[in-house]
């Protein structure tokens, strides 16, 4: 008994000195409650909204006053014409607009029924099925109760809301699927990979050969990132033709433009790599580290699942460092919406200041580590 | 090898190594406390001391690795604080882990440390085969590093770690976990590399092999504590063996781990 209780309080010496563990038993019940708490709504919240109001007649305005006072919708545009409308959705500026037909209110007023048209943003097909369907009951419920009850035998007065999907007419779940798998895996097995074989270096005693050696750190790293660059290259045009050809996504943009920023995401996550490695001594931390620290977040925070827009601030800010995000908005960017760098450039200018900044990072702690 | 007469390119003048007042604090915690050496080219320098006194610390200093906090050293005529670089380039370092790749052949392991100290591929080649030759390692050449007998491993570290002809090799702690007989082999390669102009400089725990040093330094608490001849120390200090000498030393020391 007493060699059992002795055992114990060696186990519980183990836990406690042992930051590693600490943190997945306390800190990855934080994160994941966080997470699922606060990122995992579907629900949608002050989404961007623009209106084409082609009646301006009162029926417009108040059933404009009810979705705009929704919290789920809040004014972006007030547009003038269809192109505009479309101008607006290649932009990523919205996710619904409302186009009202001239002669709605009149129309509404003497037959009772009028059409009121929902254009939704469907390269995020989570987001617009719930906008459509948020602004559809909204809509509906306008016309019952703001306007006189039918006369008995008669069908009421009723809004029609005809919803129209940009960019993925058929809600397919591939566009939704390949850019975030495609992100995800090709994130994992670049940072999670060069992390392992740097922090393999250092448990095998030849990093500090190396060290001592005249080899300078910048063909270090490179010599480790390179091989993996390729090979991360490669599995991604593997996922890229499985999508195109294998689940149906389009490919409308420029497939140049896409394999270019497809190197710059698979560079920044190395770099992350790098930067993991150079905080773990051993493959089994590297690995672990790497999973906590790019599987859940680039699951949850990057809008693969989960729209972003309903998270509260905190959460879209931590978002903003996620380089997934970037990656799989550039994705449906050119696939879906065959974007080029003109529309693309915020995002693109994202993952290089993302890759300046861990390669920096990488150098900085390599530096001050092993030194 | 052409013999004990080549003359090696990282040979210089007078002592290889010297330090005087070389110091290193890390914080309001002094490492290594202002100590004084200078070692010989060719000769085989026993740097001990018990975990915590400070060695490698002081190593890694002499490696440049670290930069000194006080003090000056150089090494193979470069200053260790201004020139680590050029150190780099003439020094050789072999790790208590041996520091091979075993999921790499011999030959490839060979080649990739030749290529690190920028050796072109013909020198490389007919460097690897003198090795191979030598260490009896030639039927071995393709077969993969990790599964090699520690002891072959162990020669095959050594003399990757001499590739480049260094002026100097440190070895950390480099005859850990070797049977006695494997040891004294090793020691045979120490002499003959010795004999050549190498100055070798090793850390160690085995107190017999410190009978084997031509000069031991003995640190405690970041100072040396000593530095003498095997047998200048025994007599110094009325010991019979290195063992009695060390642990005399070492008794007093505030920080061990």
């Amino acid at each position: 008994m007493k060699a059992f209780l002795l055992f114990v309080r060696k186990e519980f010496y183990h836990i406690f000195r042992d930051r590693r563990t600490l943190l997945i038993l306390f800190g990855m019940p934080v994160v994941l409650v966080t997470l699922f708490g606060f990122a995992l709504t579907n629900e949608v919240k002050n989404a961007d909204v623009a209106v084409l109001d082609f009646d301006k007649g009162p029926h417009a305005r108040q059933v404009q006053a009810r979705l705009l006072s929704s919290d789920y919708f809040g004014l972006r545009h007030y547009l003038g014409s269809y192109r505009e409308v479309e101008a607006a959705f290649r932009q990523g500026d919205i996710k619904l607009a409302v186009v009202f037909p001239a002669g709605f209110s009149h129309e509404l007023d003497h037959l009772g029924h009028a059409q009121v048209q929902l254009v939704a943003d469907a390269s995020d097909q989570n987001t617009a099925t719930s906008l459509v369907s948020y602004a559809t009951s909204i809509v509906r419920d306008y016309a019952r109760q703001e306007l006189p009850p039918p006369a008995p035998g008669t069908a009421g007065p009723h809004v029609e809301a005809v919803a129209r999907l940009y960019f993925n007419p058929s809600l397919e779940a591939a566009y939704t699927f390949v850019p975030g798998t495609m992100a995800l895996i090709l994130l994992l097995v670049s940072a999670m990979l060069t992390s392992i074989t740097i922090a393999r270096e250092k448990e095998t005693g030849t990093m500090e050969v190396l060290l001592v050696s005249p080899m300078r750190q910048l063909p270090f790293i490179l010599g480790k990132i390179v091989p993996y660059f390729l090979l991360s290259f490669g599995n991604a045009l593997v996922i890229l033709a499985l999508g195109v050809w294998g689940l149906g996504m389009p490919m409308r943009g420029s497939l140049g433009l896409l394999l270019l920023e497809t190197l710059l995401y698979t560079f920044v996550a190395l770099a992350l790599g790098v930067f993991i490695s150079t905080r773990s001594s051993t493959q089994q931390g590297a690995m672990l580290f790497s999973i906590l620290s790019l599987l859940l977040p680039t699951v949850m925070l990057s809008g693969f699942l989960f729209p972003l827009e309903s998270m509260p601030p905190p959460m879209q800010a931590v978002s903003r460092l996620i380089p997934a995000r970037y990656y799989i908005d550039i994705l449906k960017g050119i696939m879906i919406k065959g974007l080029g760098l003109r529309e693309l450039w915020p995002e693109t200018a994202a993952l290089l200041a993302l890759a300046a900044g861990l390669l920096l990072l990488a150098f900085r702690s390599l530096k001050s580590r092993l030194a | 090898m052409s013999g004990a007469a080549t003359q090696l390119p990282g040979a210089v003048a007078g002592p290889v190594i010297r330090a005087e007042g070389l110091t290193k604090t890390f914080g309001a915690f002094t490492a290594v406390d202002a100590i004084s050496f200078e070692v010989a080219a060719g000769e085989i320098f026993g740097f001990l001391g018990a975990n915590g006194a400070g060695k490698t610390t002081a190593m890694r200093m002499l490696c440049g690795l670290l930069t000194p906090s006080g003090g000056v050293a150089s090494v193979a005529g470069f200053d260790v604080g201004r020139e680590p670089e050029a150190i780099k380039r003439r020094i050789g370092y072999m790790s208590q882990k041996f520091s091979l790749y075993d999921d790499l052949t011999v030959r490839e392991n060979i080649r990739f440390y030749g290529g690190v100290y920028g050796l072109r591929t013909t020198e490389i080649r007919a460097k690897t085969e003198a090795l191979l030759g030598r260490l009896g390692l030639a039927h071995e050449r393709d077969a993969l590093v990790g599964s090699l007998p520690l002891g072959w491993k162990q020669k095959l570290a050594f003399s990757v770690a001499l590739l480049h002809d260094p002026a100097v090799v440190f070895l950390d702690e480099p005859t850990g976990g070797v049977d006695p007989i494997t040891r004294r082999q090793f020691w045979d390669l120490l002499y003959e590399a010795a004999a050549r102009g190498v100055t070798v400089f090793i850390t160690t725990h085995y107190l017999d092999e410190a009978e084997y040093c031509d000069r031991v330094s003995i640190m405690v608490d970041g100072r040396m504590a000593a530095l003498d001849t095997p047998a200048g120390l025994k007599q110094q200090f009325g010991a019979a063996d290195m063992n009695e000498v060390f642990l005399q030393l070492a008794r007093g020391a505030k920080n061990t781990e």
